[in-house]
């Protein structure tokens, strides 16, 4: 994997993380407004960094979550395990 | 229902082949106290659940479990992929290799298949949150010994950012409790 996609992939891990910690927090802690809109910035943040990384390397989803590029993109390789960081 | 992210939670990183280490680490993909088990006791323990909150945090939970168990794989398959055969012997990992070359499958350190009686669903959500909340102590556990076990710190890297979600999850089994008792507190049992 180049450099540049490495890199904006790790940007997007990190960001997600994020999100899914403030997700298991909320589960608990529902009323907590200053959780809820950092969980809110992070999700719109993720939607604009995959949005970018889709356009350029193609889908992180399927199942009619993003579209792909021609011919069908989500076949391709490296698969997450085979990525090296 | 669900669907995959095409990446890993976690940047996972190797620093070389090591399949004695690679045989004890696949303890945390179908060992007792491994991914596997947590994430199909999470997953199947929610349908009984009777609040919104412990559905949530039982399914937010059992999916995080699942992305770990691909990250457990992740260095598996790294730690052997390049392994030769006499790296292989010599790790004591041939029995492995006879049946599953440098596939994954699922057995604990020693060997032995993954079983459904790792795991219990036992519908009480009381009984069942301390289950998971023992599960989650017992893996913070496995995390740590693999650490003292292993000798690439690169993988250690890896086993620390899964140990340190063990901790969190634990935390949140145990906040899910309370709210469960105070629930059972507030309604009318006649």
């Amino acid at each position: 994997m180049m450099p540049e996609q490495a890199q904006l992939l790790t940007q997007i891990m990190a960001l997600e993380f994020t999100a899914v910690d403030l997700n298991l927090y909320l589960d608990t802690h529902p009323d907590d407004q200053r959780a809820l809109m950092d969980y809110n910035s992070a999700a719109q943040e993720l939607a604009m960094l995959k949005d970018q990384y889709q356009r350029r390397y193609g889908p992180l989803t399927n199942y009619g979550y993003a579209p792909s590029q021609y011919p069908w993109a989500w076949v391709n390789d490296p698969w997450p395990w085979e990525v090296s960081f | 229902m669900w669907v995959y992210e095409k990446k890993l939670e976690y940047p996972v990183r190797v620093s070389g082949p090591n399949p004695r280490l690679a045989k004890t680490i696949i303890t945390q993909y179908g060992g007792p106290d491994g991914e596997l088990a947590a994430s199909l006791r999470y997953l199947t323990q929610r349908y009984s659940m009777p609040l919104g909150q412990a559905k949530a945090v039982l399914t937010d939970i059992g999916t995080e479990e699942l992305a770990h168990m691909e990250i457990v794989a992740t260095l598996v398959y790294n730690l052997i992929r390049d392994a030769s055969i006499q790296q292989i012997r010599a790790a004591g990992m041939d029995d492995y290799y006879a049946d599953h070359d440098k596939a994954l499958y699922f057995v604990n350190a020693a060997g032995a298949p993954w079983t459904a009686t790792y795991i219990q669903s036992k519908g009480d959500p009381v009984t069942d949150l301390h289950e998971d909340m023992a599960a989650e102590q017992k893996a913070r556990s496995t995390y740590e010994y693999l650490i003292q076990l292993s000798d690439d710190p690169l993988v250690t890297e890896t086993l620390s950012f899964l140990r340190e979600r063990e901790v969190v999850h634990y935390q949140r089994f145990g906040e899910m409790l309370q709210l469960v008792y105070e629930w059972q507190g507030s309604r009318h049992i006649f």
